[in-house]
């Protein structure tokens, strides 16, 4: 079969798209009056910039939306967003110019906890309600009541982020004995290793390789022999995007094999890697946030889906959006749906309504807790089956990305090897 | 084979590869750093713009990304020549290259950076040759052709350019450039003919080591970063001027690299890696094959 490449596939789904406009409700009376501004600073270069780029997009194609229904309050929706070039450094700065010079009525986050972090005090000092996009474990610290994040992790990182991962290995039969656990020297990577390392423990696996890697780590070869020597049953591996590529590759050429490999490796969430990975994905189960499985066909996501990959073939950023653009949607939508409850753009009221009302979604309905994390942890397992190449439209399509935990979105059974051996 | 015997030998294997891109990516520096004196802060950035020129012509074209490698050779001198001909032009020509020089560079690294980013997105990019996902196995030795073709073809560059920098009369200027400008003027030559000569020269070996680094992984805009540290260690662990003592360097690096990662762990590598530097230059300021002053 032909690969369908990125501008291919941004050319049939605009013909979707243009469906999909047309059967949108025609526009409510037109917003009028000064706009609601909503400010962030966004990562568009620099090494958040391939996750951060398709945020954005979802957030304009939210403004849109918005807007051609009527405004918030009546009043048109303007986005006002900084490149922070992916340098937290840049944040505090950024955050303090939307908030005291442009005056902006609401802020939202950009994309990942390196970015979030730095813009709490700024945005506590001044009292402003936050919605947070893919921030793991952030307000544990700061603790602040008016912070919410949409990221499915949920508040307790160390008991519930690997829980699915290790459910599905402790289901097994025989059960495994032994894992081996590596990790980036990054945030978010450790915090998953170590709940990788917590449970592992509970459930009594002798853990046969720990240790971390520095970022800039050109060859994973090293890593990957030294996992295979030991002779793991199951692989929990914490990575960004450059090491996930090559910790694949590594593993593929040296005929890696184990039960189950895998873990916190971001990157094959991504189009481009999955395009380049293709075959190499197959078996391997990784921690994920959507998939456009059966069980997660919420209400709306199928049409943004449609009208983001037209704008992403326009924009050359992340081809299939399965990653980010959702959440990114969703992250508005709570602002959205508060502020129309609320009735006035009140900061305290906002975080009130936030606290005490679920939200409808494009990613299903959502609840924050005291700390303004997901009331019910959503952390995805998913298993690459049936991959045969890098055709990203295959990865548009149920039955590639088969959803293997939590129970309740569950759309396939395990398939064990990964590796040298798998069918 | 021991298993603790496999592994290590793999290591060193496996690091003498990684050491060859590191060499690759190191010895166009080592002319425009070592010989001309021109910090160019830029040349990791101008490897990854080849690297993103070759997935280009690869996709459009069809063919080995080493060949398309080959193919922007004289595209990437030019670019060289025309960056030097600015630099000489607005900095060296007045003296104000030592500051002022450093701050152009990075200005030309930022604008590859952003420039890429305008035009490709910040998505990662990569080729796929044939050869890419097969592993030749020599017992229990693993060789890897995403790594190993990229090495031979990069140490054959290198040792090209070693044999025409020692065997022709423009080579020697170009290593007499550095040393005695007006000596050349002497000789009716122009040195900054020779200077420009010679930086194109490295940047189509960030060209080259692009095409390379295209092969053995995905990049990325920002990819280059990773690379800027290493490839200036290299260069001054080899003794600034000396291509053979930058290969030396390289293939060092990467193997104390990979060594210690896989016998102590990766966390290790890049301080065993520059510990080694610091090392060499405590017992030898000038670098492995650097002449004392």
């Amino acid at each position: 079969m032909d690969r369908i490449t990125r501008r291919d596939l941004g050319r049939l789904t605009a013909a979707a798209a243009a469906t999909a406009a047309g059967a949108r409700p025609a526009s409510a009376q037109a917003p009028s009056g000064p706009p609601i501004r909503i400010g962030y600073s966004m990562s568009l270069t620099g090494g958040l910039a391939g996750n951060g780029r398709p945020a954005l997009v979802a957030h304009q194609i939210w403004a849109q939306d918005v807007n051609s229904r009527g405004g918030l309050l009546g009043r048109p929706v303007e986005l006002v967003h900084y490149d922070d070039q992916s340098n937290g450094a840049q944040v505090p700065g950024i955050y303090t110019k939307l908030i005291d010079v442009d005056k902006v009525d609401l802020v939202v986050s950009g994309y990942a906890t390196a970015i979030i972090a730095p813009a709490m005090p700024v945005v506590m000092q001044r009292g402003m309600t936050f919605v947070t996009l893919l921030g793991t474990g952030v307000n544990h610290e700061f603790r602040y009541d008016r912070h919410f994040n949409i990221c499915p992790v949920g508040s307790d990182v160390k008991e519930t982020f690997a829980k699915g991962y290790m459910d599905i290995a402790m289901a097994m039969d025989p059960k495994p004995r032994t894992i081996a656990l590596a990790a980036l020297d990054a945030d978010f990577t450790q915090r998953a290793v170590e709940s990788a390392r917590h449970l592992a423990r509970q459930h009594g696996l002798r853990v046969v390789y720990d240790r971390s890697y520095p970022p800039g780590t050109v060859d994973f070869s090293p890593i990957m022999r030294s996992i295979q020597a030991a002779r793991p049953d199951l692989v929990y591996i914490g990575s960004y995007p450059p090491d996930s590529a090559g910790l694949l590759r590594a593993a593929s050429e040296l005929r890696m094999s184990a039960r189950i490999f895998g873990g916190a490796m971001i990157g094959p969430q991504i189009s481009a890697q999955k395009a380049q990975l293709g075959p190499i994905l197959n078996n391997m189960v990784n921690w994920d946030i959507y998939a456009p499985e059966p069980t997660m066909q919420f209400p709306g996501v199928d049409a943004l889906l449609r009208r983001y990959r037209e704008v992403a073939a326009r924009e050359n950023t992340d081809a299939l959006g399965l990653y980010v653009p959702p959440l990114a949607y969703a992250q508005m939508q709570v602002l959205e749906q508060a502020v129309k409850r609320v009735g006035k753009i009140d900061q305290a009221a906002l975080a009130a309504d936030m606290h005490a009302h679920p939200f409808d979604t494009v990613i299903g309905e959502l609840r924050f807790d005291r700390l303004g994390e997901w009331t019910e942890e959503r952390n995805l397992y998913i298993q690459f089956q049936n991959v045969t190449d890098g055709n990203l439209e295959r990865f548009a399509r149920p039955g590639t990305q088969v959803i293997l935990y939590p129970e309740r979105f569950r759309s396939g059974t395990l398939r064990t090897p990964y590796g040298a051996g798998s069918t | 084979m021991d298993p603790e015997i496999a592994l290590l030998l793999n290591a060193v294997v496996s690091g003498l590869l990684l050491g060859s891109l590191y060499a690759a990516a190191a010895v166009g520096l080592a002319v425009s750093f070592g010989m001309l004196d021109i910090v160019n802060i830029a040349h990791p950035a101008l490897m990854v713009l080849g690297a993103f020129v070759v997935v280009v012509l690869t996709e459009a074209l069809g063919i080995d990304p080493l060949l398309a490698a080959l193919l922007m050779a004289p595209a990437f001198w030019a670019l060289g020549a025309g960056i030097y001909a600015a630099y000489h032009h607005f900095f060296e020509r007045r003296g104000d290259e030592a500051l002022q020089g450093l701050a152009f560079f990075f200005g030309i690294m930022f604008i590859i950076e952003v420039g890429l980013v305008m035009t490709f997105g910040a998505d990662q990019r990569f080729v796929d040759p044939s050869y890419a996902a097969v592993t030749l196995y020599l017992g229990d030795i693993d060789l890897p052709l995403r790594m190993l073709v990229p090495a031979v073809a990069s140490l054959a560059a290198i040792g090209a350019l070693i044999l025409y920098l020692r065997s022709t009369f423009t080579g020697r200027a170009i290593a007499a450039v550095a040393q005695d400008p007006e000596a050349l003027r002497l000789l009716a030559i122009d040195p900054v003919r020779i200077k420009r000569l010679a930086f194109g020269i490295s940047v189509v070996f960030a060209g080259l080591a692009g095409g390379a680094l295209a092969v053995v992984q995905p990049v990325d805009p920002w990819s280059g970063h990773v690379f800027i540290g290493r490839v200036f260690a290299i260069v001054i662990m080899g003794g600034m001027a000396s291509l053979t003592g930058c290969v030396l360097a390289g293939l060092a690096f990467g193997v104390a690299e990979n060594v210690t990662a896989a016998l102590y762990g990766p966390a290790w590598s890049p301080a065993v890696a520059f510990g080694a530097l610091l090392l060499v230059l405590a017992f030898r300021p000038q670098g492995l094959f650097g002449r004392a002053p």
